[in-house]
């Protein structure tokens, strides 16, 4: 559901994020089958994929993952560059300005703080306008305050933007503001309440 | 065009992060390299087509070391081609006091047939072009000469028994051709003044020429009926033919310079490799963010392709630009003895310059970067997905398929190139075994040192690939400094040394056999020591064991000419000084009786004669057939008369015979030399010492143009060391920080990595110094023919070098590794 947020809890290593490799078509499954916006996922190849990703999803990573040559204008650019979008400039630096960062944009990575590396990173995540965004432990690498600051950021983004969160933690506060909790225990949903 | 767009962001993205810069550099030493000798030798090519016409001075030319028979200018009538005639040979122009050796040129009406000669009527007046040749009684002299002589338009001078009047001053004589040795000062006579100069006698050394021109479908069918024609030391050239010994002599120099250059390629390709494998390294995580961002494989490939091929285009852009710069160092000095005016390069170089640059992205660059394409977008989520490793087959094979490929072109000859890669492999390889045995060796020795050097030492052995990398390339690199300065400067030293100071410097030719008592006389009157004087007589070796001989017998065009022209053989009863038996026995009274011959070693060999082989000859129209008795070895370098093939005497004694002597000339009786030419205006008198001074200027000229060239190979190998140092750096720093976080002072880390850097650049001194002992020792032998005593202060140089060259890289690299405080070495790390 657009708007709808829902968190992926459990303990480490109970296959959290290999669901969330799953889900992106980020990795291939044994078995089964994943459908995004109503595609079969795995009946395209790596690139039909990359081309459904880059439609729809939009990604957050527990250690940012920012490009470190790029500066952060050039990294929230980017996904907007891969989509051979003309007016990718505007819309990072809009968006930069919207997580609070218009004043850094020609910074690079390494002279952010952590805190500043995951809005960036937020940036780059909402520009392209996605209709999934998964975050993986988002907030796993910043300390307690400089998170909670984040984790609101991405439900004010989400709400604006309208898309649909996939959120793994196993910060059991973030995941109760999700509208649905799906705890895993070795590999396998223990519940999937709403 | 979005995706250019991108790429080229992505460029300027990657180079203001510095992860392009080392690449850049090595591509464009490796272009600069090989465009400067292929700028120059291009310009070298065109000037010597360019010239063809004007240095034949005609469309076809029939020359013959002895006059023409007269039915070849009876065919060109027919042929309805124009021709005219031209008599070469050297000899003494004296004026007074004064006497220079020239180069004469006797011409008939009409010559040249193509080109102009130019005539001014005074030294150091405008000049114009000539329109017809010295009238009967005239000579033109061109202005060494006239300064040589004092003499000026007007005066007379005396050549051989005539007396002539200078009528003009020669300023340029366009087929006075290209030559390294065509230096003596010049003189152009009328052919009808010769035979009262009575320079022409037996055995002298001239050159006839029939020069031709007319329609392009004449001269064809004359040149077809000329070489079906052509006798004994008769030879056709034609524009493609022309100067052709200067065309192999260059050739040869080009190959040479050439494959020195690509020792430059070989440095930077490894030296692109390595830089394109951290620049993967550093881009894996990259890449896999971008696949999360949806980018298609074939998209991101497309988007790396094109950033490098942009790369590339600037580097060979960059590497021609310099390339260009750097053909005026090679061929500033060497044009002098090539031409007046080179021509300007063509485009062609470049080409190969940017054909280059891409061969070495394709063969160093892409087998690294295909890794890229397999990353898995997982990678993001997962460190360990790595999607497979490198393919070292891919990325070696490819590599050295390039090289090999670029060996083979850059020799222009299956055998060399195949010799060359052989060699290039062999040194490497025969490296870098030496220096990963030494390695291990010194891992093994450390263990009794310190903890310092036992952990630098420790690390040696774990880094055993990437330090025989470094080692390798910088042993390269100071191989070829040594051999510029220590070896370079020893053998110049060796060459010179083997010349005694009293060696002859003048040689005596065409002295007749009534001249001989007259010309002892003569040095006696002067109070001057006697001199031997040997005879000459010429004649062609016409079959081995009755097998018939001729060019078509033997490959190399060295020894084509050899066997077409004729040998000058000599006969004597005793063996000359400074000739060395090495097989067989000098002549015994038995030999005398039958008739023998001794042969010189080298040309036996060139020839594929054995001693015992019956050597048939013909002399003055006469044939002889003699057994080779014995095999001599010469000392070309004691400077005397010597002989490839000496008979003994009742063999040749019948035949027209002239003489030879050579003898030492201190400065001090320079005017013996006029009274000698005045007193026997016949005989040729040529100063050696002046050839050796020019083939000396040549030599020295030639080693200039190498070590240009080298200089790319040692900045290539300074490139690779950077690179290889560069590939371990951030394994360094996070090793440095683990130490320091284990409580190591800073002083411990920093001497754990010196002790690293101080062998590897110890071990590259080494090795270099024994490459370039090796190398010289080479040259020594094949090229000088001398005995070269290794110099026994190079190793010395070669460490002094390779720890200079080292610490350099090493307190740069400690100082890297200690910059940051551990704790950041490491999370960077992670």
């Amino acid at each position: 559901m657009p708007g709808e947020a829902v968190a992926v809890v459990g303990a480490s290593g109970s296959g959290k994020s290999t669901l969330l490799g799953l889900l992106a078509g980020l990795d291939l499954p044994t078995a089964g089958s994943v459908h995004l916006a109503g595609v079969d996922l795995f009946s395209l190849d790596e690139d039909g994929r990359a081309a459904l990703r880059k439609r729809l999803v939009g990604f957050v990573f527990q250690s940012f993952q920012l490009l470190a040559p790029l500066t952060a204008l050039e990294n929230v650019m980017l996904p907007l560059e891969l989509a051979e979008r003309d007016d990718a400039e505007a819309q990072a630096r809009a968006m930069l300005a919207r997580v609070g960062l218009g004043d850094r944009l020609r910074h690079y990575p390494k002279l952010l703080s952590g805190g500043e590396q995951q809005r960036v990173a937020l940036a780059r995540a909402f520009v392209v306008e996605p209709k999934v965004l998964f975050a993986d432990e988002p907030t796993g690498n910043l300390d307690a305050d400089t998170g909670a600051a984040i984790i609101d950021l991405l439900f004010e983004l989400n709400a604006e933007r309208g898309a649909t969160l996939v959120l793994v933690t196993h910060d059991e506060m973030v995941a109760r503001r999700c509208t649905r909790q799906i705890r895993l225990a070795g590999g396998r949903i223990v519940n999937g309440a709403r | 065009m979005g995706r250019l767009r991108l790429a080229a962001r992505m460029l300027v993205r990657d180079w203001r992060a510095g992860e392009l810069q080392l690449l850049a550099v090595a591509l464009t030493v490796a272009v600069t390299s090989v465009t400067s000798v292929a700028f120059f030798g291009d310009r070298v090519n065109q000037a010597l087509t360019r010239d063809a016409h004007q240095l034949l001075g005609a469309d076809l030319l029939i020359t013959s070391d002895h006059p023409l028979d007269p039915r070849f200018s009876g065919e060109a009538r027919k042929q309805g081609l124009a021709s005219a005639s031209s008599t070469r040979f050297i000899s003494m122009a004296r004026r007074n006091e004064a006497s220079q050796l020239a180069g004469v040129k006797a011409v008939s009406e009409g010559y040249p047939l193509r080109g102009r000669l130019r005539i001014a009527p005074a030294l150091n007046v405008a000049d114009a072009e000539a329109d017809r040749v010295p009238g009967e009684g005239g000579v033109w002299v061109d202005e060494r000469l006239a300064l040589a002589l004092g003499v000026g338009v007007g005066d007379a001078i005396e050549l051989g028994a005539s007396r002539l009047t200078v009528s003009a001053i020669l300023t340029l004589e366009p087929d006075r051709g290209v030559t390294f040795f065509n230096l003596a000062p010049r003189l152009i006579m009328n052919v009808a003044d010769l035979p009262r100069t009575g320079l022409i006698q037996v055995g002298s050394r001239v050159t006839y020429a029939l020069l031709l021109a007319g329609e392009r479908q004449a001269i064809d069918t004359y040149a077809r009926w000329a070489r079906a024609s052509l006798g004994r030391g008769e030879r056709v050239q034609g524009l493609d033919s022309a100067r052709p010994e200067i065309r192999a002599g260059l050739d040869r120099a080009k190959q040479f310079l050439g494959l020195t250059a690509l020792l430059a390629v070989v440095l930077a390709g490894v030296a692109i490799g390595l830089a394109t494998r951290r620049y993967t390294e550093r881009h894996l995580d990259n890449y896999a963010v971008m696949r999360c961002l949806g980018a298609g494989q074939r998209q991101l490939f497309a988007l790396f392709a094109w950033e490098f091929v942009a790369l590339g285009a600037i580097a060979a852009v960059l590497g021609c630009a310099l390339g260009y710069g750097t053909q005026h160092l090679l061929s500033g000095g060497l044009s002098q003895f090539i031409a007046a005016q080179l021509p300007l390069p063509s485009w062609v170089p470049a080409a190969q310059g940017v054909l280059l640059a891409f061969v070495m992205l394709l063969g160093f660059a892409l087998p690294p970067l295909t890794r890229l394409g397999r990353v898995p977008a997982l990678r993001v989520l997962r460190r360990d997905a790595e999607g497979g490793g490198d393919w070292p087959l891919l990325s070696y094979g490819a590599g050295i398929a390039a090289l090999s490929g670029l060996v083979l072109w850059q020799a222009d000859d299956v055998k060399l190139g195949a010799h060359a890669l052989a060699g290039f492999a062999g040194a490497g390889l025969a490296f870098a075994v030496v220096a990963y045995v030494a390695l291990r060796l010194a891992a093994r020795a450390g263990r009794f040192g310190g903890v310092a050097w036992r952990y630098g030492f420790a690390n040696l052995r774990r880094r055993a690939r990437s330090s025989t990398v470094q080692i390798l390339a910088l042993a390269l690199g100071l191989t070829a400094i040594l051999l510029l300065t220590v070896t370079r400067g020893d053998l110049l030293a060796a060459w010179r040394a083997k010349t005694p100071p009293d060696a002859p410097n003048r040689f005596i030719l065409n002295i007749q056999p009534e001249q001989r008592a007259p010309l002892a006389q003569f040095f006696r009157d002067r109070g001057l020591p006697p001199v031997p004087i040997l005879p000459m007589v010429r004649g062609r070796l016409a079959a081995i064991n009755a097998v018939e001989v001729s060019a078509a017998s033997y490959e190399e065009q060295r020894t084509k000419r050899l066997v077409e022209r004729e040998f000058n053989l000599s006969y004597l009863d005793v063996l000359p000084a400074h000739n060395r038996i090495t097989g067989g026995s000098w002549f015994s009274a038995r030999d005398r009786e039958r008739g023998a011959l001794s042969i010189e070693d080298g040309i036996a060999r060139t020839l594929g004669v054995k001693l015992g082989d019956q050597l048939t000859w013909v002399v003055g129209g006469q044939t002889f057939t003699a057994p080779v008795t014995s095999i001599r070895r010469l000392d070309w370098d004691s400077m005397q008369v010597n002989f490839f093939v000496i008979a003994t005497p009742p063999l040749l004694e019948r035949h027209p015979t002239s003489y030879i002597t050579s003898f030492h000339l201190a400065g001090r009786h320079a005017q013996v030399m006029n009274q000698l030419a005045q007193a026997f205006p016949n005989m040729t008198v040529v100063d050696t010492s002046a050839i050796l001074r020019q083939a000396l200027a040549v030599m020295e000229r030639v080693v200039e143009a190498v070590q240009v060239v080298f200089l790319f190979t040692l900045a290539a190998g300074l490139l690779v060391l950077y690179a290889a140092l560069l590939a371990t750096e951030d394994e360094r720093v996070r090793e440095a920080a683990i130490m320091r976080a284990l409580g190591a002072s800073r002083g411990q880390v920093a001497s754990a990595q010196r002790a690293e850097f101080i062998a590897i650049g110890l071990l590259a001194g080494v090795l270099a110094a024994a490459g370039a002992t090796g190398i010289g020792a080479l040259i020594a032998d094949r090229v000088l023919h001398l005995d070269y005593t290794p110099n026994a202060w190079i190793g010395l140089w070669g460490l002094g070098l390779g720890a200079a060259c080292i610490a350099v890289n090493a307190m740069a690299s400690v100082r890297a590794a200690l910059s940051r405080p551990p704790i950041a070495a490491l999370r960077a790390a992670e």
